[in-house]
């Protein structure tokens, strides 16, 4: 027989060990702050490529003086071309954009710039939006909470669910500080991770609660801790293996990006592969452990 | 139970071969140089702006306090429309978002154009497009509106077409008016060719474009406009203007996103690149890892890829296409990774009660049928999920955004279609990644276990 690992006295490690993690990123978080893309903060944003070598200053203070509003340039790279980047914290007028890119034309015809990318939204309008965006994280994680519930309701579907939130709560602050430390700006792509790293995770934590369900079938008279021990070291295997292809499927994503320098998908690739680990780590570690002793406190009253 | 018969599997997994290979190939018939679509492959997608590069604008009414109803917001959107199909861009998205009184369209880059200017394309298309005659030319100083009386607007314009005026060697736009129209235009002719062969002033969105004077008494209803065009191409932006008609209420531009058609390519090639790697990866792991069940494994994750495509493509006639982004095609490649997961639930019991002694028959099947509700609510996850994410970056008139209109209406439609194209990907992955496991896989795998040469219980995850 395999030898059983218990996950059950492994949770306060596992406890110390997200919290440190939460550390760093809130660390990060009060050090870099949040970064937010053009379509959550309002504000306009222009790329354009360029040959030789062009110098940023000297574009911002074009930019300045041809619109008279506050503007930022950076030289960047976005997906395998050479690109200075303009933003106005606050959006500017079609006319306006029109007005940038002659004078941009004019002004640095030696880089032969070519306007490649253009991004404007209204403040109210992103602000909206960044709402709507958290209220759908919300929604879902509520959506799913309900399903646990109502599945595992005879094993105490409250509980189950409170501690599959805890492990969902978990997953997303992960995913979180992956965009803060990466110093990548939230954009849609942001809830496109959040919700498929709920939806993954959870999926992970049913697994292994329908496993607790049937050994409770079973082993009328265990503990808790050992049935919920036993079923996660059943699914264990089951667990991995899927963690482990989806984490291969993101990485060859992130793999080829990186080579190929494709930087636009890496903001929704990167935080994704974190999350997968996450996901995994928080449904076996954290999420039926701390149902276990939840149950034995019960029990004890 | 019923045993399943040898041949099964052969059948099963021809299905699934020929529907991999006819939904990334497509099926096409060919007469001379005609070429038609029997069945669209995956060079027929559709891909976002995101790839092709295009534009992506929301419109909404310039004065947020009138009052919008649905049939102008509808109007709108038939404008719109009308002027895109003028400039030959058929393969538009657009959608009116009624709640916020907005209308979001996309459209890719107009094909063959080096210097295509997509601020300008923006403009043109929201334009209100008000067309105005006026008898004289003369303004109110203050507010710079004509003061004459009304004659003609667009509505009495039956068709307006560019030509080239010969005789004065200029660029002109001809009218064609209705009957409404012609009426009025001889009896303003009239009057301004009494008065000293005075003007009448046309005007555009209160800009006056010309202000010629009337030569001579026009009671057939031809007008033409002349005086402000460049190039041929001027004369006819306007005629389309016109002949599309204008907006009910003024558009302002809420945001915008454009993207050059060079920026995507790459990152298409470097995606499906990556689809194939994390593919040939997946199944190499399962085949090793799992042998037999595996094997079946991976002829099934074959067919959700399959029939992932085939669902972008607009394969199966009752489905349309559905346009395909960037993370759009990461749900693919993460189905692919997510897809293996009811296989490796079976494959796992399967394994575990063969380890408790049981023959290959009965471990495949107890291990098919306890299985069975885990892959389910592990799928009902994935998909409540991939359903919010349609709802929240979808359309509002779409089926998930009906569905969380109740909440989600009191926001405005999403920017970007990028998003709601990897909730459609990742929900179709998972839905064929269930019915193939729970189909499929089941059939393969039992008919398999019949061929003598498969009867090792090591084959199945038994200890050897």
């Amino acid at each position: 027989m395999k030898k059983e690992f218990n996950f059950i006295q492994s949770r306060k490690i596992c406890v110390i060990i997200s919290l440190c993690i939460f550390a760093v990123g809130i660390l990060f978080n009060i050090i870099f702050g949040t970064g937010m893309d053009v379509s959550f903060s309002g504000g306009t944003l222009v790329r354009y490529s360029y040959a030789d070598t062009i110098d940023a200053d000297a574009v911002a203070a074009m930019a300045e003086e041809v619109l008279g509003k506050d503007a930022e340039a950076a030289l960047e790279n976005v997906d395998n071309t050479d690109v200075v980047t303009i933003t106005f914290p606050k959006e500017i007028t079609l006319e306006q954009q029109t007005k940038l890119n002659e004078r941009m034309t004019k002004d640095f015809e030696a880089n032969k710039p070519v306007q490649v990318e253009a991004k404007t939204l209204s403040a109210p309008m992103g602000h909206q939006f960044f709402v709507k965006c958290i209220v759908a994280i919300i929604l879902a994680a509520a959506f799913l909470l309900v399903y646990v519930g109502f599945r595992f309701r005879r094993i105490g579907g409250i509980s189950a669910g409170l501690c599959a939130l805890l492990a969902l709560v978990h997953d997303l602050l992960i995913c979180y500080f992956v965009f803060v430390i990466f110093r990548i700006n939230l954009d849609d792509n942001f809830v496109a991770v959040m919700l498929t790293i709920l939806g993954y995770s959870l999926n992970d934590t049913i697994v292994i609660f329908d496993r607790v369900r049937e050994n409770r079938r079973r082993h009328k008279n265990a503990p808790i801790s050992e049935i919920v021990n036993l079923s996660v070291n059943q699914t264990f295997t089951r667990t991995l293996v899927t963690a482990v292809a989806v984490f291969v499927a993101i990485t060859v994503v992130v793999i080829v990006a990186l080579v190929m320098r494709i930087d636009s998908i890496m903001s929704f690739a990167l935080p994704m592969m974190f999350g997968v680990i996450s996901g995994f780590y928080s449904s076996v570690f954290l999420s039926a452990p701390l149902w276990a002793l939840w149950q034995e406190k019960k029990a004890n009253k | 139970m019923k045993r399943t018969a040898k041949p099964v599997f052969f059948i099963v997994a021809l299905v699934i071969l020929v529907l991999a290979y006819t939904s990334i190939f497509g099926v096409y018939t060919y007469f001379g140089d005609r070429r038609d679509t029997v069945i669209r492959g995956a060079s027929d997608i559709r891909f976002g702006i995101d790839i092709r590069g295009g534009v992506d604008v929301t419109f909404g009414a310039k004065d947020t306090d009138i009052h919008v109803t649905e049939e102008q917001l509808d109007g709108v959107k038939a404008v719109i429309e009308e002027r895109l199909v003028l400039r030959n861009i058929t393969d538009y998205e657009i959608y009116a978002d009624t709640a916020n009184k907005q209308v979001v369209v996309r459209f890719p880059w107009e094909a063959d154009e080096s210097n295509y200017d997509p601020t300008k394309a923006i403009g043109e298309i929201g334009q209100t497009a008000q067309l105005a005659f006026h008898i004289g030319d003369a303004t109110d100083p203050e507010t710079g509106k004509p003061t004459g009386d009304l004659v003609l607007t667009g509505n009495d314009v039956q068709s307006a077409n560019a030509g080239y005026d010969e005789e004065n060697q200029q660029y002109v736009v001809m009218l064609n008016l209705k009957e409404s129209g012609k009426k009025a235009f001889a009896d303003a002719t009239q009057k301004q060719y009494d008065n000293n062969k005075g003007p009448i002033s046309i005007w555009l969105d209160d800009q006056m474009i010309s202000a010629p004077a009337v030569q001579a008494v026009i009671t057939n209803g031809q007008a033409t406009i002349s005086g402000s065009f460049e190039t041929m191409a001027d004369a006819q932006d306007l005629a389309n203007l016109i002949t599309s008609g204008s907006l009910p209420f003024e558009l302002e531009v809420k945001s915008s996103g454009t993207i050059n058609p060079t920026m995507g390519v790459k990152a298409l090639d470097a995606m499906v690149l990556a689809a194939v790697i994390a593919f040939v990866l997946i199944a190499a792991f399962m085949l090793i890892y799992y042998r037999v069940p595996g094997f079946v494994a991976v002829i099934a994750l074959l067919g959700q890829v399959a029939g992932s495509i085939a669902a972008v493509s607009g394969y199966f006639g009752v489905f349309n296409s559905f346009t395909l982004t960037l993370p759009g095609i990461a749900g693919i490649i993460l189905s692919i990774g997510m897809g293996v997961d009811a296989n490796v639930i079976t494959a796992e019991r399967i394994k575990e009660e063969i380890r408790a002694g049981k023959t290959i028959d009965g471990a495949i099947r107890s291990g098919t049928k306890e299985s069975f509700w885990a892959i389910f609510d592990g799928n009902i996850t994935v998909i409540i999920v991939a359903a919010v994410l349609m709802g929240v970056f979808g359309p509002s008139d779409s089926v998930f955004g009906w569905l969380l209109s109740p909440v989600m209406r009191w926001f405005p439609v999403a920017t970007t279609g990028a998003v709601y194209s990897f909730g459609y990907t990742l929900l179709v992955g998972i839905i064929f990644n269930f019915v193939m496991g729970m189909t499929a896989s089941r059939l393969m795998l039992s008919s398999l276990s019949r061929l003598k040469c498969l009867r090792k219980p090591w084959l199945y995850g038994g200890e050897r």
